[in-house]
């Protein structure tokens, strides 16, 4: 194991959290690994929601009071600080309740253009179209576009992963061609921790025409992202994996896109004229945003975006990568363990590799190593993540999987090696 | 340590040494249970002697894939039931489930549960309950469908995910 210095101070860092600080199961440290489930919260996130519910709650873009005024500021200055975070401008910015949330409001979207005006026609799905996905999908990015094709008589294809956990681009003039009208591929792969070619994806699609979706819930909050630079027509993250809230997540869209795209949920806040038969709807983002939004979590997102930019979100990928360096070849000297994804002695190396560690260990079910960690007091997360065809490609039922964030080091991952060993003296498989 | 309370040595020695495992004929009826949360599954057959409340249970068979929890549980879920009549196999079920539901609070009756006392510390644990419910609840499906089919001639297969 290396000696040299992290890039980031985890003591200090770890002060601003002070669920770390707990014990677990009978007075064991807390080794939290598993942020890539959900982060925790640093005390300026929670501060900053409590500060805004203490002083300014109010329901935002009604009412002409103070309160209302000073909510949707904060509101909508949280919009702008997290649009500025991934590169993009505030009115390209639709907070959602989730990720999961922002690919359901394209999918459905594109549902809705069938019976929405010619302006929408770009979003039109039928028979003879094709959406292309991969085998590495979330649940998130697969289920709701296995629904589009169910409604609207599409095909769903995907491309396939390598031995190695990297996309299969061997086909991709093929499998992206003149049909596909929408390519949806995650970032970063959160079982994996394979980084995706963005750029050969997205120059593809754009030859033949078709929309991107960006699944950025595992990159936008653990390196450094310019979603204009990435050239994707939309993507989605979620607040609580980023250090903010649950309840709130984001789905950016390019701006011509969004203000041609028909509405997914609507109702109050989102219409521009109501009648009694007909209404017409607002320019986005408040198009993608019915009802009362969620406002102290988007506040909340908001102070979370700027506690990561202050730390640095070059030095946070570099400091992922350290750790998960470090726990790959401690995993490679375990005998049985075998680890699905990227390696550092693979052929393709750590490049291009995020923070995601996923493993089996030869006969032991992953739950049960997972409740000898816990017993350690480490916390990871075991099965298929939900991403469940992936672990079938891999011929495993489900994996044992370490995440890691800013506020982990060295010690948590020699924690996570103990704990593996001790699983295997337990049940007798070393 | 707390893992001992859990792993109890009859468990781990159900886990290496499974009793009556594997797919058999003749059944009435199988059917096909998942875990969703962690992928586990369980392949069960029934084969029941008579009809209804007081059929006998003449044999239980399994197969699928999972933990030492789920896997212990299935196999002492055949020592229990089978040769029983359904009612009393749905009696030692019901306390199954009373004592895994419990959250480690319901004390076991060793005459009515047997082996199946051992999972008593597993009830402390939320999201083991599941993984030891999962051949049971294969099973309470399995009856039931074996009673319909036993109704109307058929054998009948069926796939449930738990929630």
């Amino acid at each position: 194991m290396t000696t040299t210095a992290l890039p980031l101070d985890v003591e200090a860092i770890r002060k601003d959290f002070p669920i770390l600080a707990r014990t677990v199961r009978d007075g064991k440290p807390l080794v939290y690994l598993d942020s890539g489930a959900t982060s925790q919260r640093p005390r300026q996130v929670l501060d900053a929601e409590r500060v805004f519910l203490e002083t300014s709650n109010a329901a935002v873009h009604r009412g002409a009071h103070q309160l209302a005024e000073e909510a949707t500021d904060a509101y909508e200055d949280a919009r702008a600080r997290i649009g500025a975070f991934v590169g993009v401008r505030a009115d390209e910015v639709v907070f959602t309740k989730n990720a999961t949330e922002g690919v359901n409001l394209v999918a459905y979207a594109m549902t809705n253009a069938a019976t929405a005006g010619a302006e929408s026609e770009r979003f039109r799905v039928g028979p003879g179209d094709e959406i292309v996905v991969t085998e590495m999908e979330h649940h998130a990015n697969l289920v709701p576009w296995q629904q589009v094709v169910q409604r609207t008589g599409a095909t769903l294809r995907w491309f396939g992963v390598t031995d190695e956990g990297r996309l299969d681009l061997s086909n991709i003039d093929e499998l992206i061609n003149d049909h596909t009208k929408v390519v949806a591929f995650t970032h970063q792969s959160n079982v994996l921790g394979t980084v995706n070619p963005t750029a050969a994806l997205v120059a593809r699609a754009r030859e033949v025409g078709a929309l991107t979706v960006l699944d950025a819930c595992q990159s936008v909050p653990h390196s450094p992202q310019d979603l204009h630079a990435l050239g994707v027509d939309f993507a989605v993250f979620s607040g609580h994996k980023m250090l903010g809230p649950s309840g709130v997540g984001v789905l950016y869209g390019r701006h011509e896109l969004l203000s041609v795209m028909p509405p997914f949920l609507t109702g109050g806040s989102m219409i521009e004229m109501v009648h009694m038969a007909r209404s017409t709807f607002a320019p986005p983002p408040q198009r993608f945003e019915a009802g009362v939004p969620m406002t102290s979590q988007a506040v909340g997102l908001g102070a979370a975006v700027d506690y990561l930019s202050a730390v640095g979100m070059e030095r946070v990928a570099e400091h992922e990568h350290r750790l998960t360096d470090a726990a790959l070849r401690g995993l490679a000297e375990i005998p049985g363990v075998r680890v699905i994804g990227p390696t550092p002695d693979g052929d393709t190396g750590t490049v291009d590799r995020g923070g995601a560690v996923a493993f089996v260990v030869d006969g032991i079910h992953v739950h049960d190593v997972g409740q000898v960690l816990d017993d350690e007091g480490v916390a990871v997360r075991v099965g298929h993540h939900c991403a469940w065809p992936l672990h079938r490609r891999f011929g495993v039922p489900g994996t044992v999987r370490a995440t890691f964030y800013l506020y982990n080091d060295l010690d948590d991952v020699a924690a996570l090696l103990d704990g593996v060993r001790t699983a295997q003296r337990f049940f007798g498989t070393a | 340590m707390r893992l001992d309370q859990m792993y109890q040595e009859i468990i781990l020695d159900h886990y290496k040494h499974p009793h009556g495992r594997g797919l058999r004929e003749p059944y009435e009826a199988e059917v096909h249970h998942v875990n969703p949360t962690c992928g586990d599954e369980v392949t069960l057959r029934v084969h029941l002697k008579g009809a209804g409340t007081e059929a006998e249970v003449a044999d239980v068979s399994y197969d699928g894939q999972g933990c030492s929890i789920s896997q212990a549980a299935t196999s002492v879920l055949t020592d229990l039931v089978v040769g029983r009549t359904v009612s009393q196999a749905f009696g030692t079920m019901d306390s199954f489930v009373e004592l895994m539901q419990g959250r480690g609070q319901v004390e076991p009756d060793e005459d009515v549960l047997e082996d199946a006392i051992a999972f008593a510390g597993v009830a402390r644990y939320p999201a083991r309950v599941k993984c030891a419910l999962l051949g049971w609840m294969a099973f309470k499906d399995a009856v039931a469908r074996a009673n319909v089919s036993e109704a109307d001639g058929t054998k009948v297969n069926g796939t449930e995910e738990q929630s």
